[in-house]
């Protein structure tokens, strides 16, 4: 392994201008003659609009236009959209409300969009928000996961029961079978709590229109900037595609949320023909609170049959899920598809039924935030099993690995095909690094000093890569999800290459150009890796879903193994060989058995000067690009272990250690994979023990700025223990699995499983904060005293 | 309208400005030195931090007039001459970085870390003085590690604390 190539732990080439601040984030891009956008929100959770004044609004300082929802539609702007069509039980399509980008006769959350100012300056577009005049006809609101579908109050009247759809998987006369001949079964309510994904750079967005070509440009903070311009494009009715490009610069983290197409975004480019200036918009961390979408907000109960023997037979879970107000552009992918099909975990389950209602709310749509569905799924099923271990008396990892799937491919009820594995691996080496044979007298020395200390399992599995287009198109998706990849090679044999992948933190710059840097011999600084921008990269279908190293790679490496095969013609004209005798090594062509070899930067050279061949027999030049498409999912998967020591005085949860062992299959460079890692535990924990949002009765966010919502700081978390186990993946040129979301996916069980744990019962909900805990651990220390 | 004259990256600047001008928005928007970045503008999140007169100041949160006279550095003036800052180069070398959206803010209360509690820094000393710094991709895991190796550095590149250490509890 050389010191750049694959699996080395090359120093990231991006992080130069990150730590001189110079990196190019939307906010920091100013056009000339720029105005500002300043969004009127709704303050109401549900209401309709009687009237809008902008009379006294438009004669206010510096103000250049106010639009009104009313505006968007006499030009036909079409609204925001789903893009997964999600079917009920009885087969009828899913009841999806309108969702304009600003608000036509109605209001559905605190922060709908009201109309927009555009100003001369951001104070300016303010003050003028502040005198527009709306009269609202205030409804009650519909807040409540579970009591949603009941409620008098109907957020759309599409969805009369405010249910979007009723849907289910798996076989459920088997599993009510499992269920009947069960020894035992094990029953849990979760709630799994609603998260802000507040990625640290705010959304924002600069729109710009070019009135002598026609062209829109869009500036924004995107995960995916070309399906952005389709769906601002063929659906929102922007612009033709040739006529919009999107730039998603620099963009400061997504987990999720970046990937959407929302109001804001859209109506600054809308807005930028309308007032003839470039118009910028730059949310503050309360509209991202209350207009990013949010995560998760799941309420369920699961059921873990077990026969005689302990082996887990069945299992059964309801869910209800809270989309919102409105459905986001995935939103109903993830508590279906991306979550019912992991129920199966690491585990060899015959039988599994899983029913999933997903209501609209008076609450902020809520869609794919880091893990999307997974870690729902993930939550679920290690509960359970943990649960299951504690009531049967075993040990929570015997029982684990007694129930694990031990032979590959393994087709599990619920669609997925698991293709490589060896979960046994995992758990032994995370039990090594934890030192389990040592926990009975850490525990006893914790209670010596008047804590609880407890440790806790987590067994997760992702399914990642998304994904093969025929699959997802088969399940409702309405897009493909290959990736593109097309790489450029320069005279002298530098290369740029382009793909549809998006960086927000992940590191491609490096990584991509390592592989590339890796397979043609050259070196790594010789590489350019170029995304984000629709002007320069044909198309792609962007990062989420830990896709971008199993298929944005694999399609780089398509296009790779293309140059090369190229260069080979090249080189045997040169070399005065038979093409079939030339062969690439370290960065050169040569002819077998002989000494004659041509170098890379050589034979692009001889590729485009073209003097040895004759440009009818071999197209000059040498660029070539790659559509992949994946023939599988991806399936990473791991062991995290929680150790955690509770102070019962002051409910206090300390994570003492963490050891997370993770098959991501091969790795590219171990430096960026174990730092995915461990941003991923943080989120966990996040979920885990401090955040949660919070909505009143009356649809007000109680949660809406750093001060209300507990993010994780430093000495929240510890340094971890992160080891690796590796088994290939079959389905990829690469043998990556993705490694993105195993964290966040991971960690929130470990944690709960580890706080009950230490408590000795299960009556503990996410987030565990000190104030729950001391509740919860009275409990415990009025039962160790009667004990 | 005010007047404001400091010293911003070593450079005298003068201004006419706005007296309900915050510091952030000054550097950003008239010094067009973006580095300096908001990520909450309720001071939680420690983005914008930069050093006003060799001390962390939280630039979102501070009138960019209250500072008449000061010397500022951000994060575009901590590199001498085209030379990495130690502690730049710490967070570089032990990846405590992902997106880069808090790495300015980090480095410069890193810095400051530093210049209050010395270079021999043990790991519950930085999480507890990154306290006002928010990350959300790395986990801080690896932060801690470079802050760590960035003070050790600058011992070593003869940066002298300019105050003497001082306790949490002062």
């Amino acid at each position: 392994m050389s010191a750049t190539g694959i699996g080395a732990p090359v120093r990231r080439k991006e992080d130069h201008r990150f730590i001189t601040g110079q990196g190019r984030y939307t906010d920091d891009i100013n056009r000339p003659g720029q105005a500002h956008a300043y969004f009127l929100r709704s303050p109401h959770a549900h209401a309709t609009i009687k009237a809008i004044d902008i009379t006294a609004a438009s004669g206010m300082p510096g103000v250049l236009g106010i639009f009104t929802g009313d505006d968007l539609a006499a030009d036909k702007v079409g609204g925001l959209i789903c893009g997964w069509m999600i079917h009920n039980k009885d087969g009828s399509p899913m009841r999806a409300g309108p969702h304009p980008a600003l608000a036509l006769g109605k209001v559905r959350y605190v922060g709908d969009h009201v109309a927009v100012v555009v100003a001369e300056t951001l104070a300016q577009a303010r003050d003028a928000a502040e005198t527009i005049e709306v009269d609202y006809g205030v409804l009650p609101a519909v807040v409540d996961t579970a009591s949603a579908a009941g409620a008098k109050t109907v957020v759309h009247a599409e969805a009369p029961d405010n249910t979007v759809f009723n849907w289910h998987l798996g076989n459920k006369d088997e599993t009510e079978a499992a269920f009947r001949a069960a020894k035992h079964v094990t029953r849990i309510d979760l709630v799994n709590n609603r998260l802000v994904p507040n990625p640290m750079e705010p959304r924002a967005a600069v729109g710009d229109y070019d009135d002598g070509d026609g062209v829109f440009t869009l500036y924004t903070t995107s995960q995916n900037p070309h399906v952005a311009r389709l769906v601002l494009s063929a659906f929102i009715g922007i612009a033709p595609e040739n006529k919009l490009r999107v730039v998603a610069p620099d963009v400061g983290g997504g987990f999720g949320s970046k990937i959407f197409i929302y109001a804001e975004e859209t109506v600054c480019v809308w807005a930028a023909k309308k007032v003839g200036r470039p118009v910028k918009w730059n949310s503050d961390r309360t509209e991202a609170f209350l207009s990013d979408a949010h995560g998760r907000d799941h309420v369920s109960h699961a059921e873990l049959a077990t026969d005689a023997e302990g082996k887990i037979t069945g299992l059964r879970v309801k869910t209800t899920a809270n989309l919102g107000a409105y459905l986001s552009t995935f939103s109903s992918s993830v508590p279906t598809y991306l979550y019912a099909p992991l129920l199966s975990g690491q585990y060899d389950i015959p039988a599994i039924y899983c029913e999933v209602d997903a209501v609209y709310t008076n609450t902020a749509p809520v869609d794919a935030y880091r893990g999307a569905g997974r870690p729902e799924a993930t939550f679920v099923v290690e509960r359970l099993v943990e649960v299951a271990a504690r009531e049967l008396g075993k040990d929570p990892a015997k029982f684990r690995m007694q129930n694990y799937v031990k032979k590959f491919p393994h087709q599990t009820p619920v669609i997925m095909m698991y293709d490589a594995g060896n979960y046994a691996a995992s758990m032994k080496k995370a039990l090594e690094i934890i030192d389990y044979k040592g926990i009975g007298k850490r525990k006893r020395d914790s209670a010596r000093n008047g804590k609880l200390r407890g440790i806790g399992f987590s067994s997760y599995i992702e399914a990642c890569g998304i994904a093969p287009s025929a699959a997802v198109g088969s399940l409702g998706a309405g897009v493909g999800l290959w990736e593109s990849a097309e790489v450029r090679v320069n005279p002298i044999g530098t290369v740029e290459v382009l793909t549809g992948s998006h960086s927000h933190g992940q590191g491609h710059e490096t990584t991509f150009a390592q592989l590339v840097s890796d397979r043609l011999g050259i070196p790594i600084d010789n590489v350019s890796i170029i995304h984000g921008d629709t002007d320069k990269v044909q198309m792609g279908m962007g990062t989420y879903g830990s896709r971008s190293g199993a298929v944005g790679m694999s399609a780089i490496v398509r296009a790779v193994d293309k140059v090369i095969a190229k260069g080979k013609k090249v080189a045997a004209y040169v070399l005065e060989a038979d093409e079939a005798d030339i062969d690439f090594a370290d960065g050169h062509f040569a002819v077998k058995g002989t000494d004659r070899k041509l170098d890379f930067g050589s034979c692009a050279l001889q590729a485009y000067i073209a003097h040895k061949f004759n440009g009818q027999d071999l197209e000059p030049g040498l660029k070539e690009g790659a559509f992949y498409d994946p023939t599988n999912f991806t399936f990473p998967a791991g062991v995290h272990i929680c150790e955690v020591e509770i102070d019962p005085q002051t409910g206090v949860t300390k994570i003492e250690r963490w050891a997370a062992v993770d098959d991501f299959g091969n790795v590219i460079n171990p430096m960026i994979v174990e730092g995915q890692v461990h941003g991923g535990i943080a989120q966990g924990v996040g979920q885990a023990l401090l955040e949660g949002a919070r909505y009143n009765a009356d649809g007000q966010l109680l949660t809406a700025s750093f001060m209300d919502y507990c993010m994780p700081r430093a000495d929240d978390l510890p340094s971890f223990e992160v080891g690796m186990t590796v088994t290939p993946c079959p389905s990829n040129p690469l043998g990556i699995k993705g490694c993105g979301e195993a964290g966040a996916i991971a960690a929130p069980p470990a944690v709960i499983n580890a706080i009950t744990d230490a408590l000795g019962h299960e009556d503990i909900a996410m987030p565990a904060t000190p104030q729950a805990v001391w509740r919860a651990a009275q409990k415990s220390v009025t039962r160790m005293a009667a004990e | 309208m005010a007047t404001l004259s400091m010293t911003v990256n070593g450079k005298p600047v003068t201004a006419t400005l706005d007296p309900r001008t915050l510091l952030v928005q000054f550097l950003r928007e008239n010094l067009r030195l973006t580095g300096t970045h908001v990520g909450c503008d309720t001071s939680q999140c420690g983005a914008c931090v930069v050093h006003v007169d060799g001390k962390a100041v939280k630039a979102c949160t501070t009138l960019a007039v209250s500072l008449e006279g000061a010397s500022v550095t951000t994060i575009e003036g901590l590199a001498v001459n085209g030379t990495l800052h130690p502690m730049q180069e710490a967070f570089r070398e032990h990846h405590g970085l992902q997106c880069g959206f808090c790495t300015p803010g980090m480095i410069m209360s890193a810095v400051d870390i530093v210049n209050r509690r010395g270079h021999a820094l043990d790991e519950k000393t930085i999480r507890e003085d990154l306290d006002g710094n928010i990350c959300r991709c790395t986990g801080y895991h690896n932060i801690v590690k470079a802050v760590a190796a960035g003070a050790e550095a600058m011992a070593g590149h003869g940066m002298e604390t300019k105050e003497p250490p001082r306790q949490a509890a002062e």
